[in-house]
């Protein structure tokens, strides 16, 4: 089982996804550098929060197109787990690898906060270690995380069982409250909360373990989905 | 029409100074060159005489002033870099771009030093929120400017304070710090060492923008700073991360000979401060620098204020190694110049020379040192003329409570600091809304705490003893986080000082500084001096804003400001005087800005410092808070928040009761104890002491105290959370 970090110029928590995985449980991670070719060695991509490129264009508008992420985009493809966390969910649907868009939040301010939310669905590879209903406190910290899609896509998501996380006090002006989202096929996750600030008591919650927790049950055949 | 030497700044006998040093008249480029060095804000030239005042070394000081930052020890063979700096003319001109670049230049402070920033903090004055539209303008702008850079630099903004004065109505303040942690051995300084040593240019090509933001922010403010925009600059905070990144990996090659950030004054600064730290002399070539736009002049290039650049003497012949690593981060490195040792500052256009300066000349130590005259302000008479007698006794003490958390000076400074990212990087232990922020040092146990503090009332009624204070208080917000204060650096916000009632206030208040340093044992390692912060209308009240740092032996023993557990016992310690001089209450509820301001004796100050501080690591408290601003009655109130639990606290005292509640006695702390270790806390304090009371207990879910007997405040904390928090937010609408 191996994690890759894909490095951005302009990735801020790439670091903490590699402390989330390598301290809080010890994993195989590594960082990879944006402009990489060949990722065929490892089962997880984690595209991490930051500011790829500055983000001046649109958030995430410039990342999918660094020489590493056709290669990130045939790992999707072949089905393999690939999670996206604020910046890198952003990344995800601007390469159409996840539906919707994320846009300036409601309030038009930047928001840095721990908030609560629910998991809708936890039959997927990164919530199978949570309870359906289940309220996690993870922290928030973003100024584009306010999910949109037009009706039909946000009819699909919902039959599909693709929405993982909803806001309990939507913070963004999300449509349906969206925090977090998967493709159809189940192995590609974004969310703009992030878990890896939330993996150890010293910082004031453990919430986010149970989803790093479900990447590693899964890849470990540990969770079969039904 | 005005002289030359006007034109940029200076007077007659800096002009002949000049004259003398060069042997010559100046032309356009070097005149201009002195002007922006010989800035207050370069120079220090009104400030460098006081600076004898302050304790600037200590078994723990690794680097002190005098640098891009100072670094303190820590232990394990870390260190602490910090450094605080003032962006108050820009951010007064244009708040958003004023304020993040700001920030953006006290981070390349700290790296410079080859320090990794970790932490951000700031420290904001504006005026009266209520009024004014303006000052609301100018919040937003400045808060969405500190949050533009650092949430995008990926460094968590984790503390500091703001508060509104009518003072400040024409001059906000905008200070920022920058705390890095690095290595004993890792230490790199501005040294333009080794003759023949290349210097490279690196990061952001130069544009006209910032053209002489030093000497701009040198002067007062009128009516017509409005059109200098133009030294105002722009900033990059992505250009900023991968200068760092890129910055501390050259760093680990050892080809780096001495490294500068491009700050006040840019190039100029740059060349002949590292020159001066080195071997005395510089060649550089203006067509070598990297540049935005056409038809640049010498003079451009040379004063140009363009954020995130950096200047590095490479050893010579490792040009190559430097290249290849900066364009890694898709970055460019030039060879601009080299290192002499001819003792000058030779700009050349190509192969012509267009200015030859000694280099030392242009630097601090060859700039003009001034001690001016300064006399007692006129109003610091009148001020002290003031008894409690004065004032009447509110008859209905919830609506004064309300009314105080209602301040903007009190309430809740959430609608800040929730657009500031404080948790990226996952070290932030202590979030803001404490009395100090504490991050871990991954890698070791321990922790550090750092707060910046300055009540800027308490120094314009008596600037010397209001310093001290805000170099108590600053160690009472570490010590209360169960950190152990080890250093401070300095921003010192003043009038113009060519007045001197307000020279007199700086003098006071440095003098006060150095004194209270020396008491709590945590020397000046940086600082910068922010002078001319005035209008036509008026000078902001003296604010020298102290940055301090604490070190945590172990961080897990921390400790925060709220009540834990219902049935704790709440203590106060220190006495409680009637002195309501200054006081937050006195003007807020009164509208008087007037009194003595209240005693500190350090005697009592550090020995109730050195009792919490055991106590948090003893782990025999559950909560400990500094009694500021509000006095006791809004330091119980904020124990109440968070976790929504009340208190109920029961007071027999001869002193009147708005006295008690509201007075803002120093070396005052409240902590909570559980039950079974009270007699353990109260032997000690016995044993030590230390005067102290007990309050009540922490219980239900309102607040009630009760004075002689008769209950004078009895609020629902959700209806005092509410207030306190919903009031910025809601005057920010």
């Amino acid at each position: 089982m191996k994690f890759a970090i894909i490095v951005f110029p302009g990735s801020n928590c790439d670091v903490d996804f590699y402390h989330a995985f390598k301290d809080g449980f010890g994993v195989d991670i590594e960082y990879v550098w944006h402009d990489t070719e060949n990722i065929d060695e490892f089962d997880c991509i984690i595209l991490p929060g930051g500011f790829s490129y500055g983000d001046y264009l649109r958030c995430g508008a410039v990342a999918g197109f660094s020489k590493v992420m056709e290669a990130v985009r045939h790992h999707a493809e072949k089905g393999k787990l690939l999670v996206g966390v604020c910046n890198g969910f952003q990344i995800l649907t601007e390469m159409r690898l996840l539906p919707g868009a994320l846009v300036r939040n409601q309030n038009l301010k930047f928001i840095c906060n721990t908030v609560g939310i629910k998991v809708e669905n936890n039959q997927t590879p990164f919530t199978n270690k949570c309870e359906k209903g289940q309220i996690l406190n993870i922290p928030i910290a973003h100024g584009e995380g306010n999910y949109v899609a037009d009706a039909e896509t946000l009819k699909k998501l919902k039959e599909k069982g693709q929405i993982l996380f909803t806001y309990s006090d939507n913070p963004n002006g999300s449509l349906l409250n969206i925090a977090g989202v998967c493709n159809e096929q189940g192995n590609v996750m974004g969310m703009m909360p992030h878990p890896e600030r939330a993996y150890e008591s010293i910082l004031g919650n453990e919430d986010g373990r149970l989803i790093l927790q479900s990447i590693i049950a899964f890849l470990q055949g540990g969770w079969k989905n039904e | 029409m005005s002289k030359p030497y006007e034109e940029v700044g200076l007077i007659q006998e800096e002009y002949n100074k000049i004259l003398e040093y060069l042997d010559r008249e100046p032309n356009e480029l070097e005149l201009n060159m002195y002007g922006v060095m010989w800035s207050e804000h370069c120079s220090y030239k009104h400030s460098r005489a006081l600076f004898k005042h302050f304790p600037t070394t200590g078994k723990r000081v690794l680097q002190g002033p005098g640098e891009n930052a100072g670094i303190v020890d820590i232990g394990d063979n870390l260190g602490i870099a910090m450094k605080i700096e003032s962006h108050n003319h820009p951010s007064a001109i244009e708040p958003y771009q004023g304020a993040a670049t700001g920030v953006g230049g006290i981070i390349r402070d700290i790296f410079a030093m080859g320090a990794r920033p970790i932490a951000l903090l700031n420290s904001l004055r504006f005026g009266e929120i209520e009024k004014s539209d303006r000052v609301k303008y100018l919040l937003e702008g400045v808060v969405e400017g500190i949050a533009g850079y650092g949430n995008c630099i990926g460094i968590p903004t984790v503390g500091g304070e703001v508060s509104f004065n009518a003072s400040y109505n024409g001059n906000p303040l905008v200070n920022a710090m920058c705390v890095g942690v690095i290595e004993h051995d890792k230490i790199h300084r501005g040294n333009a060492s080794g003759v023949g040593n290349s210097i490279m240019y690196v990061g952001a090509a130069t544009g006209r923008d910032g053209m002489g933001g030093a000497s701009f922010a040198s002067v007062e403010l009128t009516e017509e700073s409005e059109e200098k925009r133009s030294a105002v600059q722009v900033g990059d905070p992505f250009m900023e991360k991968l200068l760092i990144e890129a910055c501390l990996e050259l760093l680990e090659t050892g080809s780096i000979v001495g490294i500068q950030d491009l700050g006040a004054a840019g190039l100029t600064s740059a060349c002949c401060e590292t020159a001066t730290r080195g071997e005395g002399g510089m060649e550089i070539d203006v067509l070598k620098v990297p540049r935005r736009e056409k038809g640049m002049l010498p003079v451009e290039v040379m004063i140009s204020e363009s954020q995130e650049r950096m200047v590095l003497i490479v050893e010579k012949g490792r040009e190559a190694e430097v290249t290849e690593i900066v364009e890694r981060w898709g970055l460019h490195a030039v060879i601009i110049g080299k290192v002499t040792d001819n003792g000058r500052l030779i700009v050349k256009e190509g192969d012509k020379v267009v200015g030859d300066m000694p280099a030392f000349s242009l630097d601090a130590s060859g700039a003009p040192k001034y001690y001016k005259d300064y006399e007692v302000p006129e109003y610091y008479k009148e001020v002290k003329n003031f008894s409690s007698e004065e004032i009447n006794e509110p008859e209905d003490y919830n609506q004064t409570m309300l009314e105080m958390l209602k301040s903007p000076n009190i309430a809740s400074k959430e609608w800040i600091y929730k657009q500031y990212d404080h948790m990226v990087r996952t070290n932030t232990v202590v979030k803001p809304g404490s009395d100090a922020a504490v991050l871990r040092i991954r890698g070791t146990k321990k922790g550090i705490a750092l707060t910046t503090d300055c009540n800027s009332r308490y120094c314009y009624l008596n600037p010397k003893e209001g310093s001290k204070i805000a170099v108590a208080e600053a160690a009472r917000n570490i010590i209360a986080s169960g950190g152990k204060p080890i250093a401070i650096t300095d921003g010192l916000n003043f009038g113009n000082p060519n007045k001197p009632d307000r020279y007199w206030q700086f003098r006071e208040s440095i003098i006060g500084i150095g004194e209270a340093c020396r008491e709590l044992d945590t020397p000046v390692i940086s600082g910068n001096v922010s002078l001319y912060n005035e209008t036509e209308m008026q000078a902001i009240h003296p604010t020298p804003i102290i940055g301090m740092v604490g070190v945590l032996e172990d961080v897990e023993k921390n400790c925060t400001i709220d009540f834990k557990e219902e049935g704790d016992v709440i203590i106060l310690l220190g006495e409680t005087k009637d002195e309501i001089g200054g006081s937050e209450y006195l003007a807020r509820i009164h509208g008087l800005e007037k009194g003595e301001i209240p005693f500190l004796n350090f005697a009592l100050e550090k020995k109730v410092q050195k009792f919490v501080l055991e106590t948090i690591e003893d782990e025999l408290l559950q909560s400990a808070h500094d009694l500021s601003e509000g006095g006791m009655a809004i330091a119980l109130i904020e124990g109440c928040m968070n976790r929504t639990l009340g208190a109920n606290i029961n007071i027999e005292t001869k002193l009147r009761k708005d006295v008690v509640l509201f007075s803002e006695s120093q070396s005052r702390f409240i902590i909570t104890v559980k039950p079974s270790l009270v007699k353990e806390v109260e032997d000690r304090l016995i044993k030590q002491k230390i005067p102290y009371t007990l309050l009540g207990k922490v219980a239900g879910e309102a607040l009630t105290i009760t004075i002689n007997q008769e209950e004078v405040i009895n609020m629902p904390i959700k209806q005092i959370e509410d207030t306190w928090r919903g009031a910025l937010k809601c005057l920010m609408g």
